[in-house]
């Protein structure tokens, strides 16, 4: 295996594009490294991005939204207040990414690269509307963050693509997410359901609604005809059981060590209902 | 294979050494540089014994490749104690006998002080959050849990 370190996103794009065999991305190595060390993956080329100037910068931009570097670590996200407060469900989904060690580490990009249909922070991402700025040898595209997951454990990037960032789209008032999982300890798992939802209100009202479920198909999916329930809404209980059936009737889990298929279909129910009511409470500034 | 040649900084000391891309931080502190006090427990950055401060972050050194220390600043075990006195931590651990066979206690030790040296008032529950990436399976936790408490208690009352 050749390691390379280089100074540019474009730099790194050529070397993967010039070299033969497998190429990967090393960005908090929290996902390579282990496939390294167990043998599942083993690249011919490790590309290491963390020296590339920016990738570890949190920016707010000109139209009030915040771009994220590739290799900004979870407890960077955590340590920033600002972000923290406008994105809490976005923020909270990736705190819940292993333990402290792993949090110096892991990235949102590389969770999001890793294609792992449980992975935390990416329905969050999702119900943010977050896209994902894209290098390859032709230019950069902008794509979001929804298109990538394709299957588990895969993406649909293409050889040689790069993230460079993720960009969050402006937060006004009235506007709150939540992500919420389950899982059967405490800390240290992996998401046997997970659900993000993000809510923008107008008087009390639900204008907006997009609704994220993880862990309950092949790739972390946006659950249209659930958000659907909860807009033009004030979210009542009513109203909160009609959309926790539809998750439920939404999910298309598979059973396996950590919960049967049935299992996950009923607790996706009640974890969405509870993360609308958060995103709602957090909407009206209440936390 | 080609190796590569690394310079860093360790326990405040300038280190050089050759590694193997492929090889982990924990392999070369270990393998090359002769502190053996950060252990390999599981190897996937679950267990946190190989746990190291790594430019001020804590790390799962077996998560960090060898090459990426290059220029870079490494606090682990071997540097926690002062010339002539063990860290505050280390004492409260042997008063309180927060260890049986003792192949987490680097890793713990260097987490708590990772914990303590940017919060000195944690709550327990914070505790017990911080230190779930470090896993003891003689303890039971309790006696962990306690020192730090009261190591944080003392900083406290000292400072």
């Amino acid at each position: 295996m050749q390691y390379h370190s280089p100074s540019s996103f474009n730099e790194a794009v050529a070397i993967s594009n010039s070299s033969s065999g497998l190429v990967k991305y090393l960005a908090g190595g929290t996902d390579v490294l282990v496939q390294l060390k167990i043998g599942t993956k083993s690249p011919d080329h490790l590309i290491d991005i963390k020296n590339i100037p920016g990738v570890r910068e949190i920016s707010l931009r000109d139209d009030g939204g915040y771009t994220i570097g590739a290799a900004v670590s979870g407890a960077q996200l955590t340590d920033h207040k600002e972000l923290s407060k406008k994105w809490p469900g976005l923020v909270e989904g990736m705190e819940l990414v292993g333990s402290a060690q792993i949090q110096s580490r892991a990235t949102l990009v590389g969770n999001l690269c890793n294609g792992s249909p449980a992975a935390d922070s990416v329905p969050g991402m999702i119900a943010a509307g977050a896209s994902v700025s894209i290098l390859n040898s032709s230019g950069t595209k902008d794509v979001l963050v929804e298109d990538i997951p394709s299957g588990p454990g895969s993406t649909s990037l293409k050889n040689g693509e790069l993230i460079t960032a993720i960009n969050l789209p402006k937060r006004n008032d009235y506007e709150g997410d939540a992500y919420l999982r389950f899982i059967p300890r405490t800390e240290m798992d992996i998401a046997v359901v997970g659900c993000a939802v993000n809510l923008s209100l107008e008087n009390g009202f639900i204008t907006t609604a997009k609704v994220v479920l993880g862990a309950v198909g092949p790739k972390v999916m946006l659950a249209h005809s659930a958000a659907d329930c909860l807009v033009g809404t004030k979210l009542d209980d009513n109203i909160l059981s009609r959309f926790s059936a539809k998750c439920s009737q939404i999910a298309k889990p598979i059973s396996d060590k950590r919960g049967s298929a049935e299992f996950r279909k009923d607790i996706i129910g009640v974890i969405a209902q509870r993360a609308a009511r958060k995103a709602y409470d957090r909407a009206l500034g209440k936390y | 294979m080609t190796k590569i040649h690394v310079k860093t900084n360790i326990n405040g000391d300038k280190v050089e050494f050759l590694t193997d891309p492929r090889e982990t931080l924990l392999d070369c502190l270990r393998n090359h540089i002769g502190l053996t006090g950060s252990k390999e427990g599981c190897g996937t950055g679950d267990c946190g014994a190989c746990s190291c401060i790594f430019d001020g972050n804590l790390v799962s050194s077996c998560l960090v490749l060898g090459v990426e220390a290059e220029g870079k600043s490494i606090e682990t075990i071997e540097g926690m104690a002062g010339e002539k006195e063990l860290h505050p931590l280390q004492k409260k651990f042997i008063e309180m006998a927060a260890l049986q066979c003792g192949f987490c206690t680097p890793g713990i030790l260097i987490a708590a002080k990772a914990l303590l040296d940017r919060n000195n008032d944690p709550t327990e529950s914070e505790v017990r959050y911080w230190l779930a990436g470090n896993l003891c399976r003689c303890t039971g936790y309790d006696k962990i849990i306690k020192a730090v408490m009261e190591t944080a208690k003392d900083i406290r009352e000292t400072a």
